[in-house]
């Protein structure tokens, strides 16, 4: 388990490239996991705006609209949406190691708790896409 | 001596925050990101949508969307500054930013939604 010491014992260390998450996959996925927060900011944003927009009235909300259509704001949401999944299927399947739930003295299968995440992400996004979808 | 760390407390926000993004962002970001300006479907009239959102369920959820996903980025992005990058001299100004960030969001989504006719 690493631990971030802000003033770590002096001895030799090794020193380590800026780019040392560029040398394996496992490291490069790490970090692009770390950076889909940045994308989850964004929506966030987006969001903010879009309610900001919804406040001044039924024109105001029309106009935004053209916004979400705006090519390089989809592309960029298209990148922004793959980021998210990659978040949401890291952080479920993540869940089992972050829970140890033990039953009966054993370890409870990993997918006993990642699945049923997977059940609640497939019911919420049924759920919204229903209140969103009814016209 | 060792001051008591407040990680804890922002791990917890980072936790939560993970698990509203990773529950509720992802069909929220297709349907109005790409499906809705795609024309792959219709969206939700200015009506509907001000229907459901109005209420105190409505305001709660958007709230809770907007404030926890908001520290989970501060913290996530905070370590990847620095494992990624190694900018450890600059610590507090990154805390600052990143932290700071999400409470100034926080503030900004509560006074929006307070807004919400």
């Amino acid at each position: 388990m690493a631990t971030y010491t802000e003033y770590p014992p002096k001895g030799y260390r090794v020193r380590m490239s800026t780019y040392w998450w560029l040398a394996r996959w496992p490291y490069l996925k790490f970090i692009l996991r770390e950076i889909s927060s940045v994308f989850v900011a964004w929506f966030v944003i987006e969001t903010l705006l879009q309610i900001n927009a919804l406040i001044d009235g039924p024109l105001a909300y029309a106009e935004f609209q053209d916004f979400f259509r705006n090519p390089l704001v989809i592309v960029l949401n298209i990148i922004s949406l793959f980021f998210v999944i990659f978040h949401a299927v890291t952080w479920f399947n993540l869940a089992p190691k972050a829970m140890a739930v033990r039953m009966g003295g054993k370890r409870v299968p990993n997918l006993m708790i990642s699945g049923p995440n997977y059940a609640a992400w497939m019911v919420v996004s049924a759920v919204l896409a229903w209140l969103l979808l009814r016209g | 001596m060792h001051k008591r760390s407040n990680e804890p407390f922002v791990w917890l926000l980072f936790s939560a925050g993970g698990v509203v993004a990773a529950l509720f962002i992802p069909i929220q970001l297709f349907l109005f990101g790409v499906a809705f300006p795609l024309g792959w479907l219709n969206g939700p009239s200015y009506d509907t949508l001000k229907d459901l959102i109005h209420g105190p369920i409505g305001r709660l959820y958007l709230l809770v969307l907007c404030a926890l996903p908001l520290f989970h980025w501060a913290h996530r992005f905070r370590y990847t500054l620095y494992d990624g990058l190694q900018i450890k001299h600059l610590n507090e100004l990154v805390n600052t930013f990143c932290y700071g960030g999400a409470i100034v969001g926080t503030a900004i989504a509560a006074y929006l939604i307070w807004r919400i006719p």
